[in-house]
């Protein structure tokens, strides 16, 4: 049919030309991730010259120089590493909720999981000692074992009432003041040490990771990879609302509960090792949206690095603005999430949508 | 042999009200068929119900078979689209089952063809949340139509859209029905609309069909009075069809709808 044909191929053209574009917006974002990266590493309390980390990079784990190398591999590596798991577990999970829900204010923790991971690890600090496992593995053990809980009672909720965005939402509301409500119990019942303890598991802080958690959070984050690149389209469609999404052949509740079961595993991978990090799963979808659109082929991508540069960013300032004692990253999320959620808001209001 | 929507005793119950009671009909394909009655008269639970969206007592069969809500086209009442997709992606979504990674140069022409069709080129790279409701209407129509469906079921698919443009969709699924020899069933309120362009008609009165054949044997002067409750004027015109004007409710008296209990 050659009619109408330079019309489709102007059609066609704008939009390969368009994703092209959208392409380019992913890779400059992981180039501005990997550089951000390396400047995590070069920041720290004893501080190090590019120089000696690239020799140190280049050396590898068993370098000559065994101060750069330990420092290097075994406190500054992981740490970045799994700031960058983090982030992008956050910012998948905290996109995907988004989804799921229609909701610009969604995110990882909206169903109660970072609570339950709370109450979790709460359980654990207190009554750890009485199983024979070292605390670093009976605490994350503990909290990603209580989100999955905590997922199963919404899932329960979600299968009972039907998968709509309202029932999710209050189940998750219900399940997480239950949680918050034992977690509080529990500090309560706690001795001033554990309670310390407690408290700073809390905050979110990189300094708890190591290889162990690197390797952990990385298996499980890669595991969910091909459900939700088998869902991409799924959730795109979602997008055009349950009734256009639903005629359209899609069993939107069943959407709904798989891709929460995914965002559930994904949040316990990420607080689980490093304790609850407010504001990346809340505004790095918004970040991606901005930036590529809807079409979830980029925008969850997207999200994932831009979730990891917020989170490494945290990460440089807080060891930028006090080298000596590092602020918990959570603490600096938390603070530079508002400025940056009343920009999306005030972003939103200009165009004049809800 | 052609294929065919047969509804045998349709029954759908919303909690405990009864909405549609025993809806029967037998459909040939290859026409668009209108279905029309007044507001609550069970047009979009019929709609719904043989587009499998909500449960329903009695057969409904397609070609002898059950419907499948993957293998038709069906278009639900008031959908508004808030999200920041184009318009040529959210007609691309109408075949989300097979996209892929890469989506292949001859998805991507046929969904601009179908936007070339509609006369809606210039729309193609707009984000959704940019357009008006009719335009939006004609974006979900066309998304439809990318599906290329063989029964395809349109609740109000044309209301927002203005004259040329209504007219201009009512002629493409006129030909879509030609080339592909598809069922169109489409609910409308506009009598005029329906007279002009549907092959036959369906009345829809609470919950019940009334009446199941072409325009002007369902239509008439009684049928507007017991139904719909007005007295109109049919004004012959040069197309065929009389033009139909309504000019007054009936008295409360005369109107059945005020009398039952």
């Amino acid at each position: 049919m050659t009619l109408f044909s330079a019309e489709i191929d102007g059609m066609r053209d704008g939009y390969r030309r368009a994703s092209a574009r959208r392409s380019f917006v992913l890779i400059g974002a992981l180039i501005c991730l990997v550089l951000l990266m390396v400047l995590d590493l070069t920041t720290g309390p004893s501080g190090m010259p590019l120089v000696d980390i690239w020799y140190g990079l280049l050396a590898g784990p068993a370098g000559d120089d065994r101060m750069v190398a330990t420092i290097l591999w075994q406190l500054r590596m992981p740490q970045t590493v799994m700031g960058a798991l983090v982030g992008a577990c956050l910012g998948l999970a905290g996109l995907q909720m988004q989804t799921i829900l229609g909701n610009p204010l969604a995110s990882p923790f909206t169903l109660g999981f970072s609570a339950a991971a709370g109450f979790g690890a709460a359980l654990a600090i207190m009554f750890g000692s009485l199983i024979p496992l070292p605390g670093f593995i009976v605490i994350p053990a503990c909290a990603f074992a209580m989100t999955l809980v905590a997922c199963a009672l919404v899932y329960l909720i979600a299968r009972l009432r039907g998968a709509t965005p309202e029932i999710l939402v209050l189940g998750g509301i219900a399940v997480l003041f239950f949680f918050q409500s034992l977690q509080s119990l529990l500090q309560f019942l706690a001795s001033p040490e554990v309670l310390q303890q407690i408290v700073f598991w809390l905050f979110g802080s990189l300094l708890k990771s190591s290889w162990t958690s690197v390797t952990v959070t990385a298996a499980i984050a890669f595991a969910c990879l091909p459900f939700i690149a088998r869902s991409t389209w799924a959730l795109t469609t979602l997008r055009l609302g349950d009734a256009n999404a639903r005629s359209l052949g899609l069993s939107v509740e069943k959407i709904r509960r798989h891709t929460f079961l995914i965002v559930a595993l994904l949040t316990a991978a990420a607080v689980s090792f490093v304790g609850t990090i407010g504001f990346v799963g809340l505004i790095a979808p918004h970040v991606a949206r901005a930036l590529v659109g809807e079409d979830h082929r980029f925008s969850l991508p997207l999200a994932a690095i831009t979730g990891a540069i917020i989170l490494i960013g945290a990460s440089v300032f807080g060891k930028f603005v006090s080298p000596a004692a590092v602020i918990p990253v959570g603490i600096i999320t938390a603070v530079a999430g508002v400025p940056m959620l009343f920009a999306v808001i005030a972003k939103r209001g200009q165009r004049g949508m809800a | 042999m052609m294929a065919r929507l047969v509804l045998r005793d349709v029954d759908v119950q919303h909690g405990r009200t009864r909405i549609l009671f025993g809806v029967s009909a037998s459909i040939a394909a290859g026409q668009i068929v209108g279905l029309i009655g007044p507001n609550g008269a069970g047009k979009s639970t019929l709609l719904n119900a043989i587009a499998g969206q909500l449960s329903a007592k009695g057969k409904i069969l397609w070609s002898g078979k059950p419907v499948d809500a993957r293998d038709i086209g069906f278009m639900p009442q008031h959908c508004q689209v808030r999200a920041e997709l184009s318009v040529l992606e959210v007609i691309l979504l109408g075949r989300h089952e097979q996209l892929g990674w890469r989506i292949a140069d001859d998805t991507v022409n046929a969904a601009s063809r179908i936007l070339a069709f509609f006369e809606i080129s210039d729309l193609a790279a707009r984000s959704m949340q940019t357009l008006s409701g009719g335009q939006q209407q004609l974006v979900l129509l066309a998304q439809r139509l990318l599906r290329e469906p063989q029964l395809l079921l349109l609740d109000e698919a044309t209301s927002a859209l203005d004259v040329r443009h209504q007219m201009h969709v009512l002629k493409l699924l006129k030909d879509y029905v030609a080339r592909t020899g598809a069922l169109v069933l489409v609910a409308v309120h506009d009598l005029n609309l329906a007279a002009r362009h549907c092959e036959t008609v369906m009345l829809l009165n609470g919950g019940r069909l009334v009446a199941h054949g072409a325009f002007q044997k369902v239509i008439t002067p009684d049928i507007l009075r017991s139904v719909y409750g007005i007295e109109a004027e049919f004004i012959p015109s040069q197309s065929g069809t009389p033009v139909i004007l309504p000019l007054s409710p009936t008295s409360v008296e005369a109107n059945p709808m005020e009398k039952s209990p």
